[in-house]
């Protein structure tokens, strides 16, 4: 399957700066005839003040795509296309380079808030470290911003907050947290991997509302993994669709729902109960989780 | 309809250290009939998990009682199970922990088929076909497997043994997103096929309502509303039901934001 | 149980056959320069612990004339102050020195062991009991406790190795019983109770070979303290007798005649080779046995 030209009326559009530009990447692991190609020529813009969709089957390769971008694909991986980003290829530059931009230029937010803060350690210091390695604030300093970002996620009693750690807090809080954590150094670029899936639908409404305000608000680039299409309708400004490492379909979102043009797309979309209250795409692609 | 599993008044409670107890589940009836699937949803902390470990005995509780066909379920401590009660099974949470990492998956499941009542109801390479797994996995390492494949060894692993009950505790919930929904109705079949009924606890409402007949909706530690799935998702009659089920994003590509 | 009393009825060779065990299983995870150096020296000093009569150029215990002898091509290894053959005594010795601390590893491990495993399951009272008597031991120095219960008992090398055993089963008992307490609360274990499994069934099948590999990897490592220990207590007089050929009382006796350097340096450089042979070879197991770690183990094999 080829690359859907729809893709084409996005990729064209001007980019606001700081946006992220992905031209034909491919990842490969392994030589030769046993190489096994997880992304097969990616072309996806991330523009700034947007949510972008990425959703996909487990080993469509939406996560992997997420990583490549961090420059956190395996070790072992072959990569080609470029990542484009303030622009600077991304794949071309030294991993000196690649640490400073990521966290605070490009961040990234989880799955598993509780496995991705660390435990030891008091929530205003996991904020701080960070920024003041970056840009060598004043601990007080840092300290105020660290209170006002988590003002910001609407965690309450934010300078309590900062005393606090990790398992003091409720799963949804915590991911409020990560999030903070995430935003700290004003990055442009978040990729936020299946933000919402291990949290109760309530508490997924309210994160839903802040990462769409975050959009908002500070005009972030947002590309939003997630294989929930209940999840994708509600946030996503525009919905890509990925299978066996190809973006099949790439569209408004409102397009790709009601009207999609891809034979895959209108599967998963037509395998939900009808009133479409249900978020899980039913997996009826026969690759499965074959490790 | 008689009930398979009979639980009247239960309260389950914890020592929280300096804090008064805290109660998980609180004055809890709840039956289950033979060959139903009964969901249990609700959010995290809400008691779910705490109910689905008193039913198999994991929990003493502080009042009431569970009757299991007839049997009185008792706290299981130290002693070896009741043979009648070998007829619940459970399938946990976290496929990286419960299979036994030193043992061979042919082994593990054989232990199931040596409690099953009925000795010649499967085979190993049977069961790995149900489950769809390749018959090479009998003799090989829980590590070899990716979590979902795990998962549905733990699902092999408890159906062996010829359950009239399953209960899943947040089955799918440490499974890859996208896998979450087959690996339920995997449960589901495999469950109504042998005849037994199917306690699935999740807090995932989307997929409770794919597999389930009956939906039960827990709030701290109470059963708020209980009822036929599709009835209670078109006709929720609880606030709380009605509040959980309005934050359910919908599949429009309106980009409305639930809640 | 299994696989805890299988190593016991055949004490000596028990690291050896559990390496060659796993050694099937994981073929390349023991092939790394570490554990085959490891391994050779150990086969080795076994070889000639075993054929010492046999190849020993003299009689360890026959004294003659030509006393304090330095290293010559009638005496490798010279001789001591009553003119006995030290290359002798050294090979001799081997039988003292390393087999009874391996045959003490083994014996405390057993103990350790069951005794940690049942606190740790049983819990309560069984719990509070033995691992009160652990902290008792731990309270005291180990040489010392060991000194004190030796003395009492009177010296001898049987003495000494029950001394030490006393000394050294807490250790295991307390690692043991810590991981018990991880392990017994984990899904599979549970789980296995759920389909009928005895408390003991559960931790003879799912509990102990999931814990017992950091248990081997510290005996092996512990192979090294004890044959220090046991020399250290024959050194003090209170292991083997005189004229008992051992390793730790070889060098003691050589302190003594501290300009005849021989008498102490070739038995010492004895101990060193087997405490580090065991000390290879335990690191080599513990990322061996690990199948988690196997694999990238594997990676780096010969």
């Amino acid at each position: 399957m080829s690359t859907i030209p729809e893709g084409a009326s996005f990729v064209g559009k001007p980019k606001a700066s700081g946006g992220l530009s992905i031209r034909d990447l491919t990842l490969s692991i392994g030589r030769g005839s046993s190489a096994k190609n997880i992304l097969r020529g990616i072309s996806l813009d991330v523009p700034s003040g947007q949510i972008t969709g990425l959703a996909g089957e487990s080993g469509s390769g939406k996560t992997m795509t997420g990583m490549t971008v961090l420059g956190l694909q395996p070790a072992q991986a072959k990569v080609t296309g470029t990542i484009e980003f303030d622009g600077r290829n991304l794949l071309e530059l030294p991993t000196k380079k690649l640490n400073t931009l990521r966290g605070n230029d490009i961040a990234m937010v989880f799955q598993d808030p509780t496995s991705s803060l660390h435990p030891m350690l008091s929530i205003g210091s996991q904020l701080t470290d960070h920024l003041r390695q970056h840009t060598g604030m004043s601990k007080r300093e840092a300290l105020e911003r660290a209170r006002v970002v988590l003002e910001q996620v609407k965690v309450p009693d934010p300078a309590g907050a900062l005393k606090k750690y990790p398992h003091q807090f409720s799963g949804g809080q915590l991911q409020r947290v990560a999030i903070a954590s995430a935003i700290m150094c004003s990055p442009s670029v978040l990729i936020a991997d299946e933000p919402t899936t291990a949290l109760d639908v309530t508490v997924q409404a309210g994160i839903l509302r802040l990462l769409r305000e975050l959009c908002d608000d500070l005009g972030l680039a947002i590309l939003l993994v997630t294989h929930d299409l209940g999840v994708m309708s509600a946030l996503a400004d525009t919905i890509a669709v990925m299978r066996q490492g190809e973006i099949v379909e790439h569209g408004d979102r409102f397009q790709v729902i009601t009207a999609p043009r891809d034979p895959y797309t209108k599967a998963l979309i037509d395998a939900l109960p009808h009133d479409g209250s249900a978020g899980s795409a039913p997996d009826s692609a026969s690759t499965g989780d074959a490790s | 309809m008689t009930s398979l599993l009979e639980l009247d008044s239960v309260k389950v409670s914890y020592r929280v250290a300096g804090k008064p107890r805290l109660v998980a589940v609180d004055d809890v009836s709840l039956s289950l009939g033979t060959r139903q699937v009964l969901g249990l949803v609700g959010e995290s902390g809400c008691g779910k998990s705490t109910l689905a470990r008193a039913i198999c005995g994991l929990e003493g509780l502080d009042s009431g009682s569970i009757t299991f066909d007839g049997t009185p379920v008792k706290r299981l401590g130290m002693r070896t199970r009741d043979r009648k009660l070998l007829r619940i099974q459970m399938v946990f949470q976290n496929p990286y922990a419960s299979l036994n990492p030193r043992r061979t998956i042919g082994k593990q499941i054989e232990d199931g088929l040596r409690v099953n009542p009925d000795r010649t109801a499967w085979t190993v390479p049977d069961l790995l076909a149900h489950v769809e797994l390749d018959a090479s996995a009998r003799s090989r390492f829980p590590h070899q497997f990716s979590g979902g494949q795990r998962q549905r060894i733990a699902i092999a692993r408890a159906i062996a043994s010829g359950p009239d009950l399953l209960v899943g505790d947040e089955p799918i919930a440490s499974l890859d997103a996208s896998l979450q929904a087959r690996v339920a109705g995997l449960m589901r079949n495999l469950a109504l096929e042998t005849g037994a009924s199917l306690l699935f606890i999740s807090h995932d409402l989307s997929v409770v309502r794919v597999i389930a007949d009956d939906v039960a909706v827990m709030s701290k530690g109470k059963i708020v509303e209980r009822g036929d799935v599709n009835e209670v998702w078109s006709n929720p009659q609880q606030p709380y039901t009605q509040q959980l089920l309005s934050a359910i994003p919908k599949v429009d590509g309106l980009g409305i934001l639930p809640g | 149980m299994s696989q805890t009393t299988a190593p016991a009825s055949q004490a000596q060779p028990d690291v050896l056959a559990v390496a060659a065990r796993r050694r099937l299983r994981f073929p390349a995870a023991l092939r790394n320069p570490l554990a085959v150096t490891g391994t050779a020296i150990i086969v080795v000093w076994l070889v000639l612990a075993l054929l010492a009569p046999m190849i020993s150029p003299a009689d360890p215990l026959a004294q003659n004339f030509d006393r304090l002898q330095p290293p010559s091509a009638a005496h490798w290894f010279g001789t001591d102050q009553l003119g006995r053959d030290v290359l002798a005594r050294v090979l001799d010795g081997a039988r003292v020195s390393i087999i009874l601390p391996l045959l003490l590893v083994v014996s405390s491990l057993l103990v350790g062991t069951i005794a940690g495993s049942i606190a740790g399951y049983f819990g309560k009272v069984a719990d509070e009991v033995i691992m009160r008597i652990a902290d008792l031991v731990f309270a005291f120095p180990t040489i010392i406790l060991a000194m004190v219960i030796a003395a009492s008992l009177g010296p001898s090398l049987t003495n000494a190795v029950i001394a030490m055993l006393i000394v050294s089963w807490p250790a295991y008992a307390r690692v043991t019983r810590s991981l018990v307490v991880v392990a017994s609360r984990s899904e599979y274990v549970v789980a296995g109770r759920l389909l009928g499994n005895s408390p003991f069934t559960s931790l003879g099948k799912d509990i102990l070979p999931n814990i017992i590999a950091p248990v081997v990897v510290l005996a092996t490592l512990d192979v090294g303290t004890a044959i220090l220990l046991l020399a250290g207590l024959s050194f003090l007089g209170l292991g083997a007798v005189p004229p008992t050929p051992d390793w730790g009382a070889m060098v003691s006796d050589g302190v003594q005649n501290f300009s005849s350097w021989w008498i102490s340096v070739f038995p010492g450089l004895a101990i060193l080779t087997v405490v580090l042979a065991f000390n290879f070879l335990g690191d080599a197991l513990r990322d061996g046995l690990d199948p988690r770690t196997a694999d990238a183990v594997k990676g780096r094999a010969l």
